[in-house]
């Protein structure tokens, strides 16, 4: 008798992945932290409003309805917990906690699904309230239905700067301008992904057209950004060839693209290699998302960052090849269109790559007084202290040195700006500085967390 | 490519113990090689828990340890950084008559060596360490004792040593040693080849291969004690926590954060790496609240562990090879090698000059362990207190 998978994250890959599991006859547990099903993208909001789907995911509005429905519709053939964080992995347990207790759950088969999180390099005046990162500032509009300033200024780099700017604009929200760090000439490289997936450049060219024609001023090549203000945020200052400007706003919305959250694939055991496209150290794994650790996949974003589309497609492949391990019957023709398609997009994102670069060079300047890791506040002057003096050159021995990385978000927030000062500081390439270590729990979790009888019984 | 280096002195294991001694040879004008297979101070030396505490160890450790009490403080001096050292204090706390009656015996027994224990009832440690919640019947405090940040202490002694001269090899595993003419010949990675009229078996939990191919098996098993670490909150704990007994210890840094340990981790699949197991962690969770009421509503920010070599007697292996001359052990310090490392340093620093040293170390000698057969054992998990806590039976 085999046991049951566990799923960690109801996006669009882990509810394609609990799908083609539950149609495969097994019963697998969902957990995510989330209340509602969805994942970031198709995230739902908290208190149902007069809002209807196409006002919340736009274009997306068929997709997101078809997944959530998708999942409803698996009621009964597995086991959901929402708002379930899982905190820890050790020997084939996970430690979730939910309803204010931590459950262990013995599984066999783990597919994570986690997705990713807003990557953003620290500039002076980052941490003063009014400044959110786009996904933050998409939340608030999408579940609370608010807005994260009076005039707003978005400023970063990938799609989702336009996306979000867009989206503020057509609800209502006075967007002063959008501030692109990429030179305008990047974009180009956007024709090259025209006969890859036409509808998606034409719809962002729609999207740049339309807040131009909504007087949102658009500006390219924007670096040495200083926010600006006493105890919110008040402007915004920037050079743009060689020219200095300034900008009143009372909120931000900062991006430099996504990174994948790999945690729960460190704790797993899973081994990472790193990945130039993210520049960042990311779990190995093939074409079908299987691990370096038997019985683990990896899939959607959570794996390297491919989009909503490709999670949907990864999550379903995952589940495959699980099936396929478990020797169960599994739908081979099915598993290969999946991976022609998802390698179709992968060429996609190198073209977005290039039209959205990440600005890594930003690290070499930073001054010595802008704060660099917010939850320890530690500066980049005391980082580069700290490298020179005790002369590390890798990252968990930063950490452990400067306390970058080390208090709540564990490195999340600051972590790839860390890695970048230190690359630049030794002189090394990103890729030779290592990657932080993942230790339990993911996430805060409470000193009084009571463990369940379920847990006692389990030992 | 193959490189050559001729040292009088190399040191086998870059944790507390191998720097500390690498920058008092450097003192004492000898060239050393400080070879580390990982990066210095990032084992045990550098995730411990911080305890800066002479309070509890065996009567025979406490000449050693009061060496080493007389370096905490100038640490500034000696390696450029304080290391966040505080000499808070260390309170131990009993948890009913019998604990606090321990604690009595112990303090007896200690008397002549300087420690200035304080025994406190019910009701001074009420005035006093109001803080602490119920449960608790009196404890012994140690003013002279403290904490610091590891973390900084034992990377801060490696990065002094390399400042002073010692030639500081990290990434590089020794694989060999044999005993070459007057000296030692050395096999490290990417084909280094050191030759040395001294070696110094500070390698931590792996040092006992190296003393067995020296024909001296040592029976050093591996212990993994658990940590876990709050979010910053306001200050209250003024000193080091200790518990007659064991269970668990807490210290408050200096940003707020509470660092408490107990419980035991288990091994990776590499053994040479471990974590805490989820329950374990809840459990000194837990515990930590119902002791300190003000933590009640805090969260845990992050959990770890750290590989300690631990001996069968509690006591570490110190001093000269029984069947080697030039051979020298400084190893299986039992979860309590942080406070007195930096004396073990100056210890074996002499050991190399003088061949002998004042600070009495024969309760050390490997050689308590000759006619044993024992093997290194790669280790389970299973051993003692991680603080080595005083308890009646274990004294000798
Ligand atoms: C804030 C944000 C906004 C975005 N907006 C857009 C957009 O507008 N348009 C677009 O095309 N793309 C957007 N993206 C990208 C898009 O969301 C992803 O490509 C897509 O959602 C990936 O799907 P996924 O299933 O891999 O992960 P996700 O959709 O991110 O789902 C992962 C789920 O895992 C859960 N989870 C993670 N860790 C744990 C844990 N330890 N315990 C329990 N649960 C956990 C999370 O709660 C989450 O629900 C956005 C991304 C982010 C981060
Ligand atoms: C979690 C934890 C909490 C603790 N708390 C306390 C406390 O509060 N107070 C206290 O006094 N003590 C404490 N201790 C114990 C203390 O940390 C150790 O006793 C002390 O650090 C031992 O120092 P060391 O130099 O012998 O070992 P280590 O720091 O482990 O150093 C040994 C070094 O040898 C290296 N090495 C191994 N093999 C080779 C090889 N073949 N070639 C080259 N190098 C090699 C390793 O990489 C390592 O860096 C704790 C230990 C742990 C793990």
């Amino acid at each position: 008798m085999k046991g049951q998978p566990l799923i960690v994250g109801a996006g669009p890959a882990g509810i394609r992945a609990a799908q083609a599991l539950v149609a495969a006859g097994l019963r697998p547990l969902v957990v995510d932290e989330a209340p509602a099903c969805g994942g970031q993208i198709y995230r739902q909001r908290l208190i149902p409003d007069g809002r209807s789907s196409r006002d919340l995911y736009g274009s997306e509005a068929s997709k997101a309805e078809a997944l959530h429905r998708d999942f409803a519709a698996l009621d009964g053939r597995l086991d959901y917990w929402p708002q379930a964080l899982l905190w820890n992995l050790r020997d084939g347990r996970a430690d979730i906690m939910v309803e204010g207790t931590s459950r262990q759950v013995a599984y066999d088969g783990l597919v994570l699904a986690t997705g990713a999180t807003d990557r953003t390099l620290p500039v002076p005046g980052w941490t003063l309230p009014g400044v959110f990162t786009l996904g933050g500032a998409q939340i608030a509009l999408k579940s609370q239905g608010c807005a994260i300033g009076s005039r707003i200024v978005f400023l970063g780099s990938g799609p989702l700067l336009y996306l979000v700017a867009w989206q503020y604009m057509k609800a209502g929200a006075k967007v002063a301008a959008v501030l692109d760090t990429a030179p305008f000439s990047a974009k180009f490289n956007l024709l090259r992904g025209l006969p890859l997936f036409p509808g998606i450049v034409l719809r962002g060219m729609r999207m740049t057209a339309e807040l131009k024609l909504g007087g949102v001023a658009l500006h390219y090549g924007v670096g040495d950004v200083r926010i600006e203000g006493a105890s919110t945020v008040a402007a915004i200052a920037w050079r743009q060839d060689g020219l200095e400007h300034r900008l009143a706003c009372d909120g931000i919305g900062y991006g430099l693209a996504l990174r994948s959250e790999t945690q729960a694939a460190d704790l797993a055991g899973c081994r990472f290699a790193f990945n130039t496209r993210d520049r960042a150290a990311l779990p190995e794994r093939d074409a079908a998302g299987r691990t370096s650790v038997p019985g683990v996949y990896i899939t959607g974003d959570g794996a390297g960052i491919a989009g909503a589309d490709a999670a949907e497609r990864a999550g379903e492949r995952a589940a495959l090849a699980l099936l396929q391990d478990r020797g169960l019957p599994h739908d081979a023709a099915r598993a290969a269109t999946l991976e022609a398609e998802l390698a179709r997009i992968g060429r996609f994102r190198a073209v977005l790559e290039a039209a959205f670069p990440f600005p890594a060079h930003w690290m070499k300047d930073i001054a010595d007084t802008t704060t660099l890791c917010r939850c320890e506040e530690v500066n980049a002057g005391e980082v580069r202290a700290a490298i020179a003096n005790f002369g590390v050159h890798e990252l968990n021995r930063l950490k452990a040195v400067s306390r970058v990385g080390m208090g709540r978000c564990q490195g999340r927030v600051c972590g790839a700006a860390a890695a970048e000062l230190l690359a630049h500081e030794t002189n090394r390439g990103i890729e030779a500085v290592g990657r932080l270590r993942s230790q339990a729990p993911l996430k805060p979790v409470p000193l009084t967390l009571a463990l369940t009888a379920q847990q006692e019984a389990a030992e | 490519m193959s490189r050559r280096l001729d040292v009088d002195v190399a040191i086998i294991g870059g944790g507390l113990v191998g720097s500390s001694a690498a920058l008092a040879l450097r003192g004492l004008g000898f060239s050393v090689a400080l070879l580390d297979k990982g990066f210095c101070g990032a084992q045990a030396s550098g995730v411990n828990y911080g305890g800066v505490r002479r309070q509890g160890r065996p009567v025979e450790q406490l000449p050693l340890s009061q060496r080493a009490h007389a370096v905490w403080p100038r640490l500034k001096a000696l390696i450029g950084i304080d290391g966040e050292f505080l000499r808070s204090g260390h309170l131990k706390l009993a948890r009913n008559e019998a604990d606090m009656a321990s604690l009595e015996v112990y303090a007896a027994e200690v008397a002549e060596q300087g420690l200035d224990l304080e025994l406190i009832g019910h009701n001074g440690l009420r005035e006093r360490f109001g803080w602490i919640g119920d449960g608790v019947v009196g404890a012994s405090f140690c003013a002279g004792d403290g904490h610091a940040n590891p973390r900084l202490v034992s990377t801060g002694f490696a990065a002094a040593a390399r400042r002073a001269g010692v030639e500081v090899l990290e990434n590089t595993p020794v694989e060999g040693v044999t005993r070459d003419g007057e000296g030692f010949a050395l096999e490290a990675a990417g084909n280094l080849t050191l030759r040395a009229r001294f070696v110094i078996n500070s390698a931590g939990a792996w040092a006992g291969p190296f003393a067995e191919s020296f024909g001296e098996p040592v029976p050093l098993s591996r212990i993994y004690p658990s940590m876990v670490v709050t979010e910053p909150i306001e200050q209250m704990m003024s000193v080091n926590i200790g518990m007659e007994g064991g269970g668990i210890y807490a210290r408050q840094v200096e940003r707020g954060n509470i660092v408490v340990g107990g419980e035991r981790a288990l091994p990776l699949a590499d053994p040479d790496f471990s974590r805490p197991r989820g329950d374990g962690a809840l459990a000194i969770m837990n515990n930590a609240a119902a002791l300190f009421p003000a933590l009640r509503h805090a969260q845990a920010i992050r959990f770890w562990s750290g590989t300690e070599g631990a001996m069968p007697d509690k006591n570490p292996v110190i001093g000269p090879s029984g069947t080697t001359p030039g051979l020298i052990h400084a190893f299986g310090f039992t979860g309590a090698g942080f406070q007195i490392a930096p004396g073990v340093g100056e210890v074996l620093a002499e050991l190399v000059r003088d061949g002998q040293t004042q600070t009495p170390i024969a309760a050390f000698s490997i050689g308590r362990f000759a006619g044993i057969s024992a093997r290194t054992d790669a280790g389970s998990g299973a051993g003692q207190n991680q603080e080595p806590q005083h308890s009646g039976e274990l004294r000798p």
